[in-house]
């Protein structure tokens, strides 16, 4: 596709306003500004249009990457809009929280030399200039028959929407793979009913992810866009304990349900001391700051407790949010990680930015133990030196301790975040639901069925925890199963 | 939003409420319990279920005013709602097959163990009721317990209702005048239940003890209410919250009920202050000062 705007050949990215690391490590304002339009065209020019689209192969959605890019450069915002939104309906989130760098961004051509398009970057200004002039979204969509036809192709299902008019879907859980299997479906005219454990709706999106990474707000307005098209939302009902799905099929007349609960159970080190006052798990900083939003104690009631001196243990996006939320609550913060910078797992902006607000990385190092003070609280952590051993067959390195190397860290404060595993309830009180031997469900890859008829599951529940992309991808493989599903009831 | 249909108070620091809450009501069994909020900055607190009415669609609760958000409960009123309440949590307390129990409530475990002792009555098991006061004028429920007990004993630690004296005390003598009981349920302060438990296990006799860590979620994702049972720390949200009473380790569950203190203590010195303000009596409450508790530990 030969381009119709001057190429800028600059090999890095425009510059993204951020709020400068001292004093955003004082709130939880939104670190990353975002780009104006002139920034956005700007970056946009760095495409360079290629052929094959390498960058689309990157992206589990199939986001139609050149092709909204371009509609940018050439400052057709609303054309750009309706191009991403018709792959990805949670934009904003994904180009906030997408991990680019191994996706889409990491097939980019302009990426072999200097720095790759910000793909990520120009999916959230668009899908922030469409909150900021919501009139010019719609009517663009209905003027231009151009977009119109340029979008057709990823967009069979709105081609059929009412098909399915009159069938009631129950979706568990409102995380990101929920709230796409809901949208999906609410739009081909199913009825819709989200259930949520918790008081607040987006699953991780706002129990996990902290507001200077990802505001609330945006969130709330997905969910508005959602309630909007007619899905209701019920929070405080945690299935399985309330109703489980059997009874959700038979007494409250679902014809079929989507299991998206997440995988939302702490793991722990199993080191001495882990029990002691001041160590708690990612998930406890976490849930007391966004959703009880204790940062705001004693405006809010929930308090959370911070040390002068924090160690988090992990090297994944948890870790680190937890590392920056412990910062800005005060403390002075330490991660500790088993293996290397290389092999970190968490998107590589947040450990820059990490870094920029002065957390200490201490790479390679490992907590063997937590010593713990006459009253009952963490006093350090006891940790050890790690090495890489050489790699093996499959090129693959694993760590192994430095005999003698043990050292202290002094800490008052322990949050530990490596990794999470599913919550065993709903495979317990469903019979007929086949799960693995760590309670994730094991579903058909394309259609997302469980071993149980009706019943679908997707997001980090099947998969173990994963990203906000996979988990809405499977959402809306969910979506397009239980459409197919619900015609062949139709049709018997 | 859930209605309060009805509040009293059963004792000048605790309170009983009637909720309106017929799905929970349909489903929820002895010793699990709900979780509210107030509000939307409230905390989410669990209580326990003190009584349910399927038919009626109500869930009764019962609470002691203890900090902030027990303190501004215990001010709200019949036709008021609450924004949050969730439930069934926890798992229900195995009583199947006993037929000679004991059950101990100590201060306002006792409401909490009412629903133990309805349910085993009810099944036709032989129940004793003993519970414990600080003084005579905190005693309640009586009647309630009378009506699903064989005997019910009431002591008090200053004597105050003419019988001094500890649960543990009675029970003991229970025990040894061939009660033979197959089941003891303790719920109250820790110390007792510790108490009670260290005086079961010689007997073998099972004993539950109902504990209230501090809790978040209630789901079992934010790991808050670690107990340690036996030589692993398990969640009492969802593990529990219902433990062997033979296998807790108590000094561990008290050490960790103090982490938070000190806010806990500072919202309470600023809801007392603000309710008086307010012209709404809740009891106590120290002057306030401009403090950030939040870095403080605690201890
Ligand atoms: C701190 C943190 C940071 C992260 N950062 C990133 C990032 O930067 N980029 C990225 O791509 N990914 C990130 N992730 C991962 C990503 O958020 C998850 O992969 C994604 O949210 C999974 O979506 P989901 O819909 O499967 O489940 P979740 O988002 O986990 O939602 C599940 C929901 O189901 C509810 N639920 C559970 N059980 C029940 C029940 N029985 N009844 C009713 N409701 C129930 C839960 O309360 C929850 O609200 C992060 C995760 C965390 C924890
Ligand atoms: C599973 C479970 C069931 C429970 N059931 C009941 C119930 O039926 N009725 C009831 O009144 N309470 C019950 N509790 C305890 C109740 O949840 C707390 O009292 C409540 O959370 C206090 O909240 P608050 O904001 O008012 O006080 P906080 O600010 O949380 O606490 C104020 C002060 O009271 C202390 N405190 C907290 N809890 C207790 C306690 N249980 N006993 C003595 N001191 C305490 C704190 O250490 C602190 O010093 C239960 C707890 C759990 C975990
Ligand atoms: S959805 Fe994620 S992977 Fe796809 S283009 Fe957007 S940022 Fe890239
Ligand atoms: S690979 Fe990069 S330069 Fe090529 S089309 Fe995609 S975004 Fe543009
Ligand atoms: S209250 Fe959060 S895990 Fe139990």
């Amino acid at each position: 596709m030969p381009c119709v705007y001057k190429v800028n050949k600059d090999n890095e990215k425009v510059v993204m306003p951020e709020l400068d690391p001292e004093t955003r490590s004082h709130n939880f304002c939104e670190v990353a500004l975002g780009y104006n339009e002139e920034q956005a065209q700007q970056e946009a020019r760095r495409c360079i249009q290629c052929p094959k689209k390498p960058c689309m192969s990157g992206c589990p959605v199939g986001v139609p990457i050149p092709q909204f890019i371009e509609q940018v450069a050439l400052g057709n915002f609303a054309q750009a809009y309706e191009l991403v939104h018709r792959a990805n309906t949670l934009p904003a989130v994904c180009g906030r929280a997408c991990p680019q760098e191994t996706q889409c961004e990491g097939k980019c051509t302009r990426g072999r030399k200097g720095q790759p398009v910000g793909i990520g970057r120009l999916e959230r200004f668009v899908a922030d200039w469409a909150t900021a002039h919501p009139d010019q979204v719609m009517c663009q969509d209905a003027q231009d028959p151009q977009a119109e036809a340029a979008t057709q192709s990823s967009d069979a299902s709105l081609t059929e929407s009412e098909d399915l008019d009159g069938y009631r879907v129950a979706v568990v859980g409102s995380g990101p793979a929920s709230l796409t299997c809901a949208g999906e479906l609410a739009q081909r005219g199913c009825d819709v009913s989200v259930f949520e454990a918790l008081h607040e709706t987006g699953g991780v999106l706002t129990y996990g992810i902290p507001e200077f990474r990802l505001p609330k707000t945006l969130v709330a307005q997905e969910i508005h866009k959602l309630e909007d098209v007619g899905v209701e939302f019920k929070t405080d009902v945690v299935v399985g304990k309330l109703y489980d799905i059997d009874e959700l099929m038979d007494e409250c007349g679902f014809d079929a349900v989507f299991v998206g609960t997440g995988a939302g159970l702490p793991s722990y080190l199993g080191i001495e001391g882990e029990g002691a006052n001041g160590v708690m798990v990612a998930n406890e900083l976490l849930t007391r700051v966004n959703l009880m939003k204790a940062y705001q104690f004693p405006r809010f009631d929930t308090p959370v407790y911070a040390g002068k001196h924090c160690v988090v243990v992990g090297g994944g996006n948890v870790a680190m949010d937890a590392a920056r939320t412990a910062r800005r609550l005060g403390a002075e913060v330490t991660l500790v990680y088993r293996r290397g910078l290389e092999q970190m797992p968490a998107r590589a902006e947040e450990i820059h930015h990490a870094v920029q607000e002065g957390i200490q990385l201490q790479l390679l190092t490992n907590p063997v133990c937590i010593l713990v003070d006459d009253d009952g609280w963490i006093d350090g952590v006891e940790c050890v030196s790690m090495q890489l051993s050489e790699p093996d067959e499959s090129g693959r390195q694993s760590v192994v301790e430095v005999p003698d190397s043990n050292f202290v860290i002094d800490a008052d404060m322990m949050v530990i975040a490596v990794g999470s595993k599913t919550n065993p309830l709903i495979a317990k009180t469903t019979p007929g639901l086949e799960v693995t031997s760590r309670n994730l469900m094991v579903v058909d890859e394309e259609t997302c069925a469980t071993s149980k008829p009706g019943v679908y599951a997707g997001g980090d529940a099947v998969s173990g925890a994963a990203t906000v992309i996979l988990a809405m991808g499977a959402g809306k493989r969910a979506a397009a199963g239980i459409a197919d599903y619900l015609k062949m009831k139709q049709a018997s | 939003m859930f209605k309060i249909l009805k509040a009293e108070q059963l004792n000048k620091d605790v309170t009983r409420m009637v909720i309106e809450a017929p799905e929970i009501a349909k489903r929820i069994k002895p010793g699990q319990f709900i979780m509210l909020r107030i509000d939307e900055r409230g905390e989410r607190v669990p209580l326990t279920m003190n009584d349910c009415d399927p038919e009626a669609g109500t869930v009764t609760i019962v609470f002691q005013a203890v900090g902030a958000t027990t303190m501004r409960l215990a001010t709200m009123h019949e036709g008021q709602y609450l924004q949050d309440f969730v439930g069934p949590l926890g798992n229900p307390t195995e009583l199947d097959g006993v037929a000679r129990a004991c059950i101990i409530g100590g201060g306002l475990g006792t409401a909490i163990a009412y629903p133990q002792a309805k349910w085993l009555h009810e099944h036709g098991a032989q129940v004793d009721v003993i519970t414990g006061f600080r003084t005579a004028d905190l005693i309640m429920l009586q009647d309630e317990i009378e009506a699903v007990s064989k005997s019910q004993f009431v002591v008090t630690d200053d004597g105050s209702n003419g019988h001094r004296g500890l649960v543990t005390q009675v029970l003991a003598k229970q025990i040894e005048a061939g009660a033979n009981y197959d089941l003891v349920v303790a719920i109250g302060p820790v110390i007792m239940m510790q108490k009670v438990s260290e005086l079961t296990k010689p007997h073998g006799i099972k004993t539950w003890v109902s504990m209230n860590p501090l809790m978040i979620d209630g789901t079992g994702m934010c790991g808050v209410c670690r107990v340690k049972v036996g030589d692993q720390y398990l969640h009492a949200c969802v593990d529990g919250p219902d433990f062997d009473g033979h296998l807790v380790d108590f000094a561990d569950a008290l050490r960790r009920g103090v982490q938070y203190r000190e806010p806990e203590q500072y919202a309470r010195d600023l809801a007392a202050h603000k309710l008086a303000s307010e012209g709404r009596s809740c009891g106590g409450g120290k002057e306030i000062h401009e403090q950030q508790p939040l870095r403080r530990k605690a201890g």
